[in-house]
């Protein structure tokens, strides 16, 4: 990776200089997800713990944790498959239980189509969770007043969704993370939806403080290359929010300015 | 609300069976643009003679959607089969009632036994099969299954006769989590002459049994029909409608579908139509194109240069290594994967008989990861 030029994300008590958070499930193998999330330069990745064996015990046909290095990331267990808070919280105690950081990316959808996040349920588990001393970091539909109430209730970010999980659709919700950027006090992580670099580096240009993804990653031909290439997004997507970005204008602006003479 | 077997009785399907039989180049070419088809009538299409010649760009759609929504996965399962006893004469099938064969139950200790063997093989994920019979397979018997396997099988499916509400919410709380009900054939004429005798022969209380499921707890909900008992755009017609009638009432379940085609087995039983294998893989990417987000299993029914074929085109759940005998994984060597005894209590004879390892590794050089584990009872309920 390049230098980064960019300044450092602090999420709770970890700072992070990489803006792309990956996931690890669509993977055809653990390698090839290992690859990519060193490729990513990422020092976040999420797992679904449904998929791990938390016994304590090595078992070679549930492993996944196995492929990532705890001292390179920062092993963020989701609670992908809990329907309720209930679900929820029982998963962050068990993973916090099997030794896994305090940490928790809050995933609570009912529907196992679409994935789209159930609100009530989300904000009663953050409540619990925040206040048995977790780290939470809620997956929400990019709706302003719900990623207000999780700050209020101490959420560290919140993780509004550019479009459905794995829809590879970009930022359809533009509109909504724009005021949930402009209004939040926790650092704002774009996630699901993004299924092009294009798409990382326009939530970074919008001011959104990390991006999160999966399946874009996971299912291109090259993982780790295509992982390289959204890393690269990221950063660029950021320098550019950072120096700031020139305004966008229908009309025309004059490169002789007609207020000139206030000045003489 | 409507059951499906309620709303099945004025489903009319005799204008996409028109579709299907009738639907051009254009309307397919049309689709296919879409990527997606968005209707029953746009998914009749895709089962017409004029979208056989559109199977290749049918299949690379299908595999697209599918891994879009899945990923590059193969979620693995295998049928443990606890009992043969059956009280149901299905025309088709080998645990019928009169057929002359070795009729076995499992107790408790050769059950666990049989599920460790799968256990050591990967298996995470089983499901449990038995026939239908009141004194042999009463509800406490699966209860008692389910609690013993659950110490070390995080995820449980049932196959049984269909049960009351009421009677499955216990199966449920012992850690259980999806139930699976074949309704074999939708045609109701078909199915009477098939199903001469048994509590199996109402064909509407069946056809509600995923409906009640759901309403007891069940988290995932697998539905499927025989195919060679009936014509199969009639089928697969009926089959699509009870999907997506399954989405929109059942929203929270997640749904599987299976599309088992007839195989060989004890009994008199002459298939009407045998699905050829072309028109099964244009069933199968049409179910992925009108529905995108369901399940698609497909079991060691299939040959295995079908299955391996079939893989990264739509399918996201394999068995492997499957015996259809209570009893009849301790009869393989463990090492040659050869069984060592004939299964004449067999349900049918099974036509992909490689090792769970053998088609593990088929599955990794296709570029597919065999998932064995992806739920966990014991992280959602005490």
């Amino acid at each position: 990776m390049t230098q980064q030029n960019t300044q450092p994300l602090k999420i709770g008590d970890r700072e992070f200089s990489s803006r792309l958070f990956v996931g690890t499930g669509k993977f055809s193998s653990n390698v090839a997800m290992r690859d990519a999330a060193a490729a990513s330069g990422s020092q976040l990745v999420t797992v679904a713990l449904k998929r791990a064996n938390l016994s304590g015990d090595s078992d070679p046909f549930a492993n996944i944790l196995d492929y990532l290095e705890s001292d390179r990331y920062l092993i963020l267990p989701n609670t992908s498959g809990a329907m309720n808070a209930e679900e929820a919280v029982r998963i962050a105690r068990l993973a916090a239980a099997a030794g896994l950081p305090k940490w928790v990316k809050l995933e609570i959808h009912p529907d196992p189509n679409y994935l789209l996040p159930d609100p009530i349920e989300t904000l009663a588990a953050a409540e619990i969770l925040v206040k048995e001393g977790f780290t939470v970091l809620p997956y929400i539909n990019a709706d302003p007043v719900l990623a207000l109430r999780l700050q209020d209730v101490g959420c560290a970010t919140v993780m509004p969704l550019g479009a459905p999980i794995g829809s590879n659709r970009g930022i359809e919700t533009r509109a909504q993370i724009e005021i949930i950027i402009e209004q939040a006090r926790v650092p704002v992580v774009v996630d699901a939806g993004i299924g092009a670099p294009s798409h990382a580096a326009a939530a970074m240009e919008m001011g959104a403080d990390a991006v999160l993804v999966n399946t874009a990653i996971a299912i291109a031909p090259d993982p780790a290359a295509m992982a390289r290439a959204f890393a690269k997004a990221t950063e660029a997507g950021r320098e550019a929010y950072e120096i700031g970005l020139g305004a966008i204008s229908s009309k025309a602006q004059a490169s002789s300015p007609l207020t000139t003479f206030l000045n003489a | 609300m409507p059951t499906f077997s309620q709303k099945f009785q004025t489903l009319d399907l005799d204008r996409p069976l028109d579709v299907a039989a009738t639907a051009s180049s254009q309307t397919v070419e049309r689709i296919l643009a879409q990527g997606r088809a968005r209707t029953l009538n746009d998914f009749a299409a895709l089962l017409s003679p004029a979208a056989e010649a559109y199977l290749e760009p049918l299949c690379r759609l299908s595999q697209q959607i599918t891994q879009k929504h899945f990923g590059k996965t193969m979620r693995m399962f295998a049928p443990l089969y606890l009992s043969n006893e059956c009280v149901n004469v299905c025309k088709y099938c080998g645990f019928s009632r009169h057929n002359d064969i070795p009729r076995i139950t499992l107790d408790l200790d050769t059950m666990e036994a049989e599920a460790r063997i799968l256990h050591k093989q990967g298996f995470r994920s089983i499901l449990l099969v038995a026939g239908e019979h009141p004194k042999y397979v009463s509800n406490g018997y699966v209860e008692e299954c389910v609690r013993r396997l659950s110490k070390f099988f995080p995820s449980i499916a049932l196959e049984l006769g269909p049960l009351e509400s009421e009677r499955y919410q216990p199966l449920v709380a012992a850690g259980c989590e999806a139930l699976l009900v074949y309704q074999e054939t939708y045609d109701e004429e078909t199915y009477r002459a098939l199903h001469t005798a048994g509590p199996k022969k109402h064909f509407h209380w069946r056809m509600d049994t995923p409906e009640r499921a759901y309403d007891a707890g069940f988290r995932r909900l697998g539905i499927g029909a025989l195919f060679g008992l009936h014509d199969w755009h009639k089928e697969a017609l009926a089959l699509a409608s009870h999907a997506e009638h399954l989405l929109q009432v059942c929203w929270k379940a997640q749904l599987n579908v299976s599309m088992p085609r007839m195989r060989p087995a004890k009994g008199e039983f002459e298939q009407v139509e045998f699905l050829k294998d072309h028109h099964f893989v244009q069933l199968i990417t049409a179910l992925r194109i009108f529905l995108p987000h369901v399940g698609i299993t497909l079991s060691t029914r299939e040959p295995a240069t079908l299955r391996d074929g079939l893989a990264p085109i739509g399918i996201t759940t394999m068995s492997a290594g499957s015996s259809t005998e209570p009893g009849g994984y301790s009869s393989f060597d463990e090492s040659t994967f050869q069984q060592t005894r004939k299964q004449e209590g067999e349900q049918f004879h099974i036509a992909d008989e490689r090792s769970p390892k053998e088609v593990a590794a088929v599955l990794a050089r296709l570029g597919y990861e065999p998932v064995w584990k992806d739920f966990d009872q014991s992280l959602i309920q005490a």
